[in-house]
């Protein structure tokens, strides 16, 4: 499979470059730079994610296998103890705990909350206009700009139980909703906040989605659900995906329910961001906080990397989307160029996606 | 049974766009039937509104006898191949066209019988599995109709699903849909702003202007005499003749460009003398003479273009007045020689204020 894909490049490729007659260099890059020139030009930046992303990176690593502590004897002479951090956090049902919490506001918050939402308002506005649409708008874009510190006041505000605002819509005086559901509070105040980007995002994605065919779906007598399901997901699972991704990767490290909640009360809102940062910097654990930092990581890697694979069978089912467009472009002699080259670059992701 | 009948259907978009004015027309059971009209009025909007994905601000759409009305697309039992083809890109050839008989429940081994059947007939059996975007622009037409056959719906709804083939698989495409149609027999309404092509498939024509039908007809009666001067300007290859003269005295004869042409016999009761008029005529209708000619256009030849099989000479008249003839080949004459064209006069047309004079009420929409 690898082979029918890398021979599909290789004909854009040289399709691409045969005009300019650039085609017989040895070294292949877009701008015609070569190696060393475009190696200097990437370098500076290079050297910056090294010093700022990869070095502190590593030194958690290297941290996480230490008993480094903010006070007492390992602060001035830390030992190494391997593996121990990470078999104890294994072991820790505080660290457990708080993996669970992270997975339910992710999940809760983000993954249901804020793409649901997200994609209902982007479908409700899709056609509508005027000052309703306009305003709704402006609320959800506001609740994301503004800055966090803010933001967790107007929450601890909207919450509180003496003259909240919640309570008084509610007609609830006295109730605590911080220390009665503070895992709900937390979800829903993330749903709030971050719904513009789902919202933005899917608001891009369905004005690619050609009027004809939701039309034709329609014309057949398919409901809305049956226009969603056949017509419209199928065109922006890629979107959902790299969607879901983002917003699953920036609550899992969201730090902002720990202004609202401190991780209280008694640990019921602690995700794993604000865990860590009771141990490393509460608690002084410098050590068991980095290899804490470092389960972390891993965690965000593997969501990534999951996301990113499906995504990756996505874009291979695509492609046949793309060739379509260049074919109509032109007349008859390109529809028969393109010809032998489609049934080996489609029949692969065909059968993936049956399967 | 599946007439069309508009009964004073109006469209007004909510910018407040007046698209479609008060129509009235009848579409026949098993008709094509042909829309045609310049770019912005209102072709698609009638199309939609009888499909139902736009709703009529006044009026109504009755099918096979049934107000349609307020009925929502999916139950007008009725199908639409858009410009686009509108093919679902995930979907196989197959599963696409068997997608509206899945939306009606039918079941999964009908379905897929179905949709080989149908794809069969339209020549497409090799490709039932492939995906849109490895088909050519024809084999996507093809399949868009196959997707709007297999459900057998009342009526077909076209909006210029021409116009993205290249120029010859369009005539071939066009033969295709006239003989596709007439086997299966089904009322269908073509949109397209291509007089060529509605000419050429259409039992009957309507030619729109502004939200308004301005003639209603069989090509031959829309191609002979165009209702008015926009018709007669829209419709034919090339453009007919529109030539402003006035009638001499007696009202036997028009002058035009200081030559006295005969008055059309159908038109000498609506007129008097002194009244300003428009010749029309064809350039396939004028004869060429390289002698001079009673009753007959004169001038100097300024343009000679090659149709292939004859050649459109533009003949400048003494007053300045262009006008084009239909030459055939061999003897097709020198730029700068003098020549007469001489009007046939049963395809003379004159008109008053834009109107054909004389015209029939059938050939005039109300
Ligand atoms: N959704 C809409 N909202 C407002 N005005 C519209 C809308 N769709 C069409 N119009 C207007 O209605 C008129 C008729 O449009 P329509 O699309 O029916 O033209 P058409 O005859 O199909 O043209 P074409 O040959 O270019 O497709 C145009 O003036 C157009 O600007
Ligand atoms: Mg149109």
């Amino acid at each position: 499979m690898a082979a029918t894909t890398s021979s599909a490049e290789t004909a854009t490729r040289t399709g691409e470059q045969s005009p300019d007659g650039h085609g017989g260099e040895p070294e292949r890059d877009a701008a015609g730079l070569g190696r060393r020139r475009a190696a200097a030009f990437v370098a500076p930046a290079l050297v910056l994610i090294a010093l700022f992303l990869v070095l502190p990176a590593v030194w958690t690593l290297y941290l996480g296998a230490t008993d480094y502590r903010l006070t007492g004897i390992p602060a001035i002479d830390p030992a190494f103890v391997g593996l121990d951090n990470v078999t104890k956090a294994l072991g820790d049902d505080d660290f457990l705990h708080s993996l669970w919490l992270t997975l339910l506001f992710v999940l809760g918050s983000a993954v249901i909350g804020q793409a649901g939402l997200g994609f209902a308002l982007a479908w409700w506005m899709r056609e509508r206009t005027g000052w309703l649409k306009t305003t709704l708008e402006a609320l959800v874009m506001l609740a994301w700009i503004l800055p966090s510190s803010v933001v967790a006041f107007l929450w601890i505000a909207f919450l509180d139980r003496d003259g909240g605002t919640l309570n008084t819509l509610l007609h609830t005086p006295g109730a605590a909703w911080l220390l009665d559901h503070p895992m709900l509070s937390i979800i829903v105040y993330n749903i709030w906040r971050g719904s513009a980007f789902s919202m933005m995002l899917y608001s891009a994605a369905l004005g690619n989605v050609p009027a004809s065919h939701l039309e034709t779906a329609r014309l057949a007598g398919a409901s809305g659900w049956q226009q969603l399901r056949d017509v419209v997901f199928p065109r922006i699972r890629g979107h959902v995906l790299t969607n879901l991704l983002l917003i699953s990767l920036w609550t899992f490290n969201d730090f902002t329910p720990f202004l609202i909640t401190a991780g209280g009360p008694n640990g019921a809102t602690e995700t794993l961001p604000v865990h860590i940062y009771k141990t490393a910097l509460g608690s002084g654990e410098l050590g068991y906080g980095a290899a804490l930092s470092f389960l972390m990581l891993l965690i965000n890697l593997v969501v990534a990397v999951v996301y990113l694979r499906l995504l990756g069978q996505k874009n291979k089912a695509r492609r046949s989307g793309k060739r379509k467009t260049a074919a109509r472009g032109s007349g008859g002699p390109t529809d028969q160029d393109a010809a032998p080259a489609a049934p080996h670059a489609e029949a692969p992701a065909a059968k993936e996606e049956t399967a | 049974m599946a007439d069309i009948t508009l009964n004073r259907l109006a469209k007004v978009y909510p910018g407040g766009v007046r698209a479609l004015s008060d129509l009235d027309l009848t579409v026949r059971d098993g008709e094509f039937f042909a829309l045609l009209g310049p770019s912005g009025c209102g072709k698609s909007t009638l199309l939609r509104t009888l499909a139902g994905l736009e709703e009529a601000t006044g009026g109504s759409v009755h099918i096979a006898g049934q107000d349609v009305t307020a009925l929502p697309p999916g139950d007008r039992d009725i199908a639409m191949v858009f410009q686009d083809y509108a093919l679902f890109p995930h979907m196989t050839v197959h599963e696409n066209i068997a997608y509206p008989l899945k939306i009606k429940k039918v079941g999964k081994g009908e379905r897929a019988a179905k949709a080989r059947e149908t794809a069969e007939e339209l020549g497409l059996g090799h490709l039932g599995e492939r995906r849109p975007g490895q088909l050519s622009g024809g084999q996507q037409q093809r399949a868009a109709l196959a997707r709007a056959m297999a459900c057998h719906p009342r009526v077909f709804l076209f909006d210029e699903p021409l116009s993205n083939l290249d120029a010859r698989m369009r005539l071939e495409a066009r033969t295709f849909l006239k003989k596709l149609q007439r086997e299966l027999g089904v009322t269908t309404v073509f949109v397209t702003h291509d007089q060529a092509e509605a000419l050429a498939m259409a039992d009957r024509v309507a030619v729109m202007e502004s939200g308004a039908l301005r003639q209603v007809g069989t090509p031959t009666e829309v191609f002979r005499r165009p209702a008015s001067t926009f018709v007669a300007s829209f419709i034919g290859s090339t453009p007919m003749n529109l030539l402003d003269g006035e009638l001499v005295a007696g009202g036997g004869a028009v002058r035009v460009s200081g030559r006295e042409l005969p008055v059309p016999d159908g038109a000498r009761a609506h007129l008097k003398e002194g009244d300003e008029v428009v010749y029309g005529v064809r350039p396939e209708y004028l004869r060429w003479s390289e002698r001079a000619v009673d009753a007959a256009l004169s001038g100097t030849v300024s343009v000679v273009e090659n149709l292939g099989s004859a050649h459109l000479v533009t003949l400048e008249c003494d007053g300045g007045l262009g006008v084009q003839v239909v030459v055939p080949e061999e003897h097709e004459p020198a730029v700068g020689a003098r020549g007469w064209a001489v009007p046939r006069e049963d395809r003379a047309l004159l008109y008053r204020d834009g109107e054909l004079v004389g015209a029939t009420p059938a050939e005039v929409p109300a």
